[in-house]
């Protein structure tokens, strides 16, 4: 499904020149934000140049607002075919969630209802990406506050009708899903049960933070919780081994504190192929 | 219920103007409470982007009016493209425009300066100019030749004495001097082996660099620098320059 396998990195610019480095820390693979790299030129480019020569690239992207109802921007998909021709991405990804609006871009990945409506939007946009990029995304379950009057369909329906309908992939943040589970009184198991497993073709892990009214927020800052690392093995129960990304954004460790959360990472990961191996 | 496409839409809309604005959210939104996680994010974060982009404009007025700045500004001019690295070139004309220019005069150009240094680092790739290549030109030739700015260059002058303020302004420095605010100053910004260089310009080199850059002949950009300043020493400015890779190809 794809040529990644193992627990890869959030690449952040911080960590960038230690990577370039010829006694680099061997790293399976590597996801960058693919609008942080959308310059002409320059040191950061020619960084993730020399790191992407020897390291397999995932481009996770986060300005594509595949929810707009005013469809993609071209301009934009112009720009990141420039850049996936630059890395050759493994595999590329984006978010079940929108940022623009009348050409306005909000930096964030903001929720929508979940409806036969906005269904088409999605899927007309997800469909219009993939024949522009010419290979299969894979759509990230998003992390929310807030829920709308209007949806009629469960996010994991959501997510199962989009794949039947563009053959997209899904990329499970498990994080997102706790955070969610929390903040819409949902279940994060029974999410887990009703998402299509077999479209799952890469996972996310990061850490959230507690705000005010006991809201989780989904701040990227901290090392991954310890209810997101025993839902992280559930999960791969269903999906089976997938390629794991550790994230971590903002208040950025150094790197060898990354490469001990991966190593969790692995070893839960390396515990559900032993299991699967049983079971067969 | 959202009947359409145009109902989905007009929610975006209502939702992404709320989020600039101070206003309520459209009243689909089930906790309007939780509403404002997503402003916070969107205003901080793009505030942030903006401090990292003029860290030296932030350090002259201070962190709070800088995100007062920050606030109005996205709130006037919030980004039309999803490229970070992108956003903030309107910041000095609309620092320029505001209050904040009527007493600090000298802060949008500073702000200039700090735009023209980020559009360095982020500019194409491309040869530089080699100096034995003009050399080797009959004298006739290299008169009439046309020297042109490498992508990473930019020229940024200012009645303002903007790089010894840059200078002063930066972190390691804690006990800022006073700055005779009279000098004019010309900064050449240059980027070489990945690195971005800001160089201050003697006036008669300005003159040279500012009628190269405007498409003047190389003959006539050298007698711009010597009407500027009768001692402009060319072979001296000419040899900085290929160093520090100013013109491209």
């Amino acid at each position: 499904m794809s040529a990644l396998t193992g627990v890869g990195l959030g690449l952040r610019t911080p960590h960038m020149v230690p990577l370039a480095a010829p006694d680099a820390p061997s790293v399976p693979w590597l996801e960058i934000h693919s609008e942080n790299f959308l310059c002409d030129g320059g040191p950061r480019l020619a960084l993730l140049h020399a790191i992407a020569e020897r390291t397999p690239i995932s481009c996770h992207g986060v300005g594509l607002s595949l929810g707009s109802a005013e469809g993609l921007d071209k301009a934009h998909i112009a720009r990141l075919k420039v850049l996936f021709a630059r890395v050759k991405p493994a595999l590329i990804s984006e978010h079940l969630s929108w940022s623009v609006t009348g050409g306005v871009y909000l930096n964030d990945l903001l929720p929508f209802p979940y409806t036969q409506t906005t269904l088409d939007v999605f899927a007309r946009n997800v469909s219009d990406a993939q024949d522009a990029f010419g290979r299969q995304m894979l759509v990230e379950n998003p992390s929310l506050y807030l829920t709308f009057a209007g949806s009629t369909l469960s996010e994991p329906d959501f997510l199962g009708a989009l794949v039947e309908r563009t053959g997209c992939g899904l990329l499970l943040d498990i994080n997102n899903v706790h955070v969610s589970a929390a903040n819409t009184g949902c279940d994060a198991t029974g999410y887990l049960r009703a998402i299509p497993a077999e479209a799952v073709g890469e996972i996310h892990l990061a850490g959230h933070s507690t705000g005010a009214d006991g809201v989780l927020i989904d701040t990227h800052n901290t090392a991954v919780s310890a209810p997101v690392w025993t839902l992280y093995a559930e999960a791969l129960r269903r999906t089976g081994p997938r390629p794991t990304l550790i994230e971590w954004d903002r208040d950025i460790p150094a790197l060898d504190v990354l490469m001990r959360e991966a190593a969790t990472a692995q070893r839960i990961l390396d515990t559900s192929i032993a299991e699967r191996a049983r079971v067969a | 219920m959202l009947p359409d496409d145009v109902t989905f839409a007009r929610l975006q809309r209502d939702f992404g103007s709320a989020l600039l604005s101070g206003g309520a959210p459209p009243p689909e939104v089930s906790a309007t409470e939780r509403f404002e996680i997503y402003r916070y994010t969107v205003q901080a974060s793009l505030a942030e982007v903006l401090a990292a982009a003029f860290p030296v404009t932030q350090r002259i007025i201070g962190v709070s009016a800088f995100d007062a700045l920050a606030r109005d500004f996205i709130a006037a001019a919030p980004p039309n493209v999803p490229q970070l690295s992108a956003y903030g070139s309107g910041l000095p004309a609309f620092i320029a425009a505001g209050g904040l220019a009527d007493v600090l005069p000298y802060l949008p150009d500073v702000a200039r300066l700090e735009w023209a240094r980020g559009e360095s680092y982020f500019a194409a790739d491309a040869p530089f100019l080699d100096i034995a290549k003009l050399a080797t030109l009959p004298p006739s030739k290299m008169e009439a030749a046309v020297l042109v700015p490498h992508p990473a260059t930019r020229l940024v002058p200012s009645r303002y004495p903007i790089h010894r303020i840059w200078t002063v302004n930066q972190p390691e420095i804690t006990d800022v001097p006073r700055v005779d605010m009279s000098m004019a100053e010309t900064v050449l910004i240059t980027r070489r082996d990945s690195y971005v260089k800001l160089r201050l310009l003697l006036p008669g080199d300005a003159a040279f660099i500012a009628a190269c850059f405007a498409g003047k002949t190389f003959g006539a950009s050298a007698e711009a620098g010597l009407e500027k300043d009768s001692a402009f020493d060319l072979q001296a400015a000419l040899q900085v320059h290929f160093l520090d890779g100013t013109f491209g190809e």
